[in-house]
């Protein structure tokens, strides 16, 4: 099984000429064979090679606690699409088809994925030029059919994204989601690095998850570079990226809550992301961890006479989310209006390939930090938390069983910070050499893969954000549904338009 | 008279609303908006300019010109000061019910004429829901009219001072019934949600997106007084009807004040039903009065 993919662990680093060049037929076997085995795919994507483009796929087996890693040439500009054999590839090869120019024959929802310039220069397979929201929506015809359109610009202040809905009176029969609108040409502007920018680069990946894309970064670049991070450092990253789970899991489920007109838990908990986001700024002084984390360690440390206050404050946040959460459970308009709504079923969830949170409420037992724990994690282990009907009641109690192990491992890490220093020197970057790294962000599985060329520097650096991965979840879990529903589907979901644009 | 029940009607509505949103904030452990905040924000959009669409026809003006119009129309036919109304006959509290319907018809109206999908979903769900809260109201009112003997409003809302100790099971269940109602027309928790900024999932709101300035003034304005009405119908069915034209008044407008109270509190309580489950709960209410109905003519 998988016998010709590369097997490593979590941000281990692997000479490029030891990952193998497989076949266009072997490299397809490869991948069909491994999913078939439990394996899912975290990323697939495009580089230039010597005037070729080459597919890469990074595949993980989440009981097995390895990653898979493979490549192929493309001869021309063809590639037979795996999509239909492998749904969960839908996307990933849309983007390389974007990137690319590269026609994935046997595709059967060819769209463009972010509007954006192709990454190889003149070369697309789509007409016209790109622009946002511009490409040929699917259409229910029907005399009682109607179509509704929401976005870019919503009422909220959230970011922007094209929803449309096909339906019939209430209920919704497809939903097409249009992204794109916050592309920035991140994968381009990392190309030749690192550079002095690039950590800033990586900060705002996804603004909400600042820590997670940043540590999946640095585990990149330590895994290129061969430095030893300090432990301490290590237990404050760790520190910081559940702090960033507790904010935004706790703004989730008061976001949840306002969602469906319940006051109280959407008041208090609003207040309380506040309390989690202000020990983010203790640790760093930015509320959001913006400059904690840099390759070799942190750039904070944290002094011993804070850790008693922090951890005072962290209790005093903890049990005010628990009594208000707890809220939501015992009224039962609440659960009445979360159950039955928004459901995958777990075998969907598999199929299309769902990470994070809103895999776990479908029952799939994959987290990260367990199944592939680097730094801290490999000392102290989180349980991973399911739960089973995969609506917007068990993504709802996912967060709130996570909120409160991510409290509990806060405050261990805090009671016995280890007395090392909080950064190391960072010797220069391996030469034609390729790394993969997973992180767990709250949202669920980052991937980042770095490849470096013979002078050392990135020569491409693909981020998979986990809203790559779930967007189409979302699109799916409104089928059949009511279009009422779709706020509350949408936040229960809570996916992220920068970190999918990049 | 009328000028005077005018003029009370037109400054205390926006009021109710200000105490429903003060309860809210205080459950919620916040200090909340000012009491008086619809009366800035409706000074504030009576300045105003507006835009109007050019696929737009009189008709999206004449909306909430009839709304207000419909609702100031039906606040004089209730015995808010005197134990009679301003504007009072026989039969007039099937007018009293259909004025709400003209309204709700010129509302939805200007709400399909700007041709938007959002606002013609808004549309439909409005009069599906209404469709089901106007027989629980007519159905209060017959068995009102069967204990006062009489159809005329004001003496049907007047009868239930000395009725309490007779029919008290038929006008507990008349007041069930019209609570529902109440939070239903005027579009509140559990029915809808006046607070949020999701369209999708409005039904009142969403009708009205796209008026601005003047036109959505008079709109909040004349939802503040359908609010009051309503406030006052379940209040006189509640109250004693003292003789003294002040003490009556006074009374019924603290009522309608702790009903504004009772609305925050029910608000902060409970979440929104699942759009599906709207049609039940409101056939639920047409039931509870249908109940009355019945145990009036037994």
């Amino acid at each position: 099984m998988a016998g010709e993919l590369l097997l490593l662990r979590n941000a281990q680093p692997a000479r490029l000429a030891d990952v193998p060049l497989l076949s266009i037929p072997l490299f397809r076997t490869a991948i069909l064979d491994a999913v078939w085995n439990e394996w899912r795919v975290s990323t697939l994507f495009g580089r230039e090679a010597d005037g070729h483009v080459e597919l890469v796929v990074v595949m993980a087996n989440d009981g097995a606690g390895q990653l898979g890693i493979a490549r192929t040439r493309l001869a021309g500009d063809e590639f037979l699409s795996l999509t239909p054999e492998c749904p969960q590839l839908h996307l990933f090869e849309r983007e390389i088809a974007e990137q690319y120019g590269i026609r994935m024959t046997g595709h059967p929802w060819m769209k463009r994925v972010r509007f954006q310039q192709p990454l190889r220069l003149g070369a697309s397979v789509f007409e016209g030029a790109p622009v946002a929201g511009v490409t040929d929506f699917f259409r229910v015809e029907g005399e009682e059919v109607h179509e509704v359109a929401v976005g870019p610009v919503h009422a909220g202040v959230i970011e922007p994204g094209h929803f449309r809905f096909q339906c019939h009176g209430e209920r919704v029969f497809h939903l097409e989601i249009a992204l794109g609108y916050q592309h920035r040409g991140l994968e381009r502007a990392l190309i030749g690095g690192p550079q002095k920018k690039t950590p800033y680069y990586l900060e705002t990946v996804a603004g909400d998850t600042t820590i997670g894309h940043m540590l999946a970064y640095c585990h990149a670049v330590e895994g290129l570079s061969g430095a030893r991070v300090p432990a301490r450092a290590q237990a404050l990253r760790g520190i910081a990226l559940e702090l960033e789970r507790l904010a935004n899991h706790t703004g989730d489920l008061g976001a949840l809550s306002g969602d469906v007109a319940f006051l109280p838990t959407a008041s208090y908990c609003g207040r309380i992301r506040g309390d989690y986001l202000n020990l983010s700024a203790e640790l760093c002084g930015s509320r959001f961890g913006r400059g904690l984390l840099r390759p070799g360690g942190v750039l904070f440390n944290l002094t011993d006479d804070r850790i008693a206050t922090l951890i005072e404050r962290l209790d005093n946040a903890t049990r005010d989310a628990v009594e208000s959460i707890a809220l939501l459970w015992s009224t039962p308009t609440v659960t009445e209006r979360f159950e039955n709504t928004g459901v995958i079923e777990p075998e969907l969830a598999e199929e299309i390939g769902m990470v994070g949170v809103a895999a776990r409420a479908c029952g799939r037992a994959i987290d990260v930090r367990h199944d592939f724990p680097t730094g801290v994690y490999r000392f102290a282990n989180v349980p991973v938390m399911t739960a089973h009907y995969g609506d917007v009641n068990s993504r709802a109690s996912v967060r709130w069983l996570e909120l409160e192990r991510s409290a509990d491992f806060v405050r261990e890490q805090l009671q016995a910070l280890p007395a090392t220093p909080v950064r190391a020197t960072v010797p220069p970057l391996a030469a034609d050499t390729l790394v993969a790294s997973l992180t767990e962000g709250w949202r669920g599985e980052i991937c980042h893969v770095a490849i470096t060329g013979s002078d050392g520097t990135l020569s491409r650096y693909k981020i998979t954000d986990p809203s790559f991965h779930n967007w189409f979840g979302l699109a799916l879990a409104l089928r059949d549904g009511e279009i009422s529903d779709f706020p509350l589907c949408n936040k229960s979901f809570n996916l992220s338009y920068c970190g999918h644009d990049l | 008279m009328i000028v005077l029940q005018l003029i009370v009607v037109i400054a205390l509505a926006p009021l109710m609303l200000g105490v429903i949103n003060r309860t809210k904030a205080i459950i919620a452990g916040r200090r909340g908006q000012p009491l008086l905040q619809l009366y800035y924000d409706v000074a504030k959009l009576l300045r105003r300019g507006s835009v109007l669409s050019k696929s737009t026809t009189l008709v999206f003006l004449a909306g909430p010109a009839i709304a207000l119009t419909a609702a100031l129309l039906a606040s004089l036919m209730l015995p808010l000061i005197g134990s009679s109304a301003p504007i009072a006959f026989t039969g007039d509290f099937i007018l009293f019910v259909y004025v709400f319907a003209l309204s709700r018809f010129f509302t939805t109206s200007a709400a399909l004429d700007t041709g938007s999908a959002f606002e013609g979903m808004g549309a439909a769900r409005e009069v599906t829901f209404a469709c089901l809260a106007e027989p629980a109201l007519l159905l209060g009112l017959l068995a009102l009219a069967r204990l006062a003997h009489s159809l005329t409003l004001s003496s049907l809302l007047t009868v239930s001072g000395p009725t309490w100790r007779t029919a008290s099971a038929a006008l507990v269940l008349i007041v069930a019934s019209w609570v529902i109602v109440l939070l239903a027309e005027n579009s509140r928790v559990p029915f809808d949600d006046p607070n949020t900024h999701l369209e999708l999932t409005m039904i009142h709101e969403v009708m009205v997106l796209d008026h601005g300035g003047p036109a959505f003034g008079l709109v909040l304005y004349a939802g503040a007084v359908k609010l009051f009405v309503f406030g006052a119908l379940v209040a006189a069915v509640v109250l004693p009807h003292p003789a003294n034209t002040a003490a009556h008044a006074a009374l019924n407008l603290a009522a309608v004040l702790v009903i504004g109270v009772f609305i925050g509190i029910v608000e902060s309580a409970m979440g929104r039903l699942r759009l599906v489950r709207i049609p039940q709960l409101l056939i639920t209410a047409t039931l509870i009065a249908a109940f009355a109905v019945v145990l009036v003519l037994k």
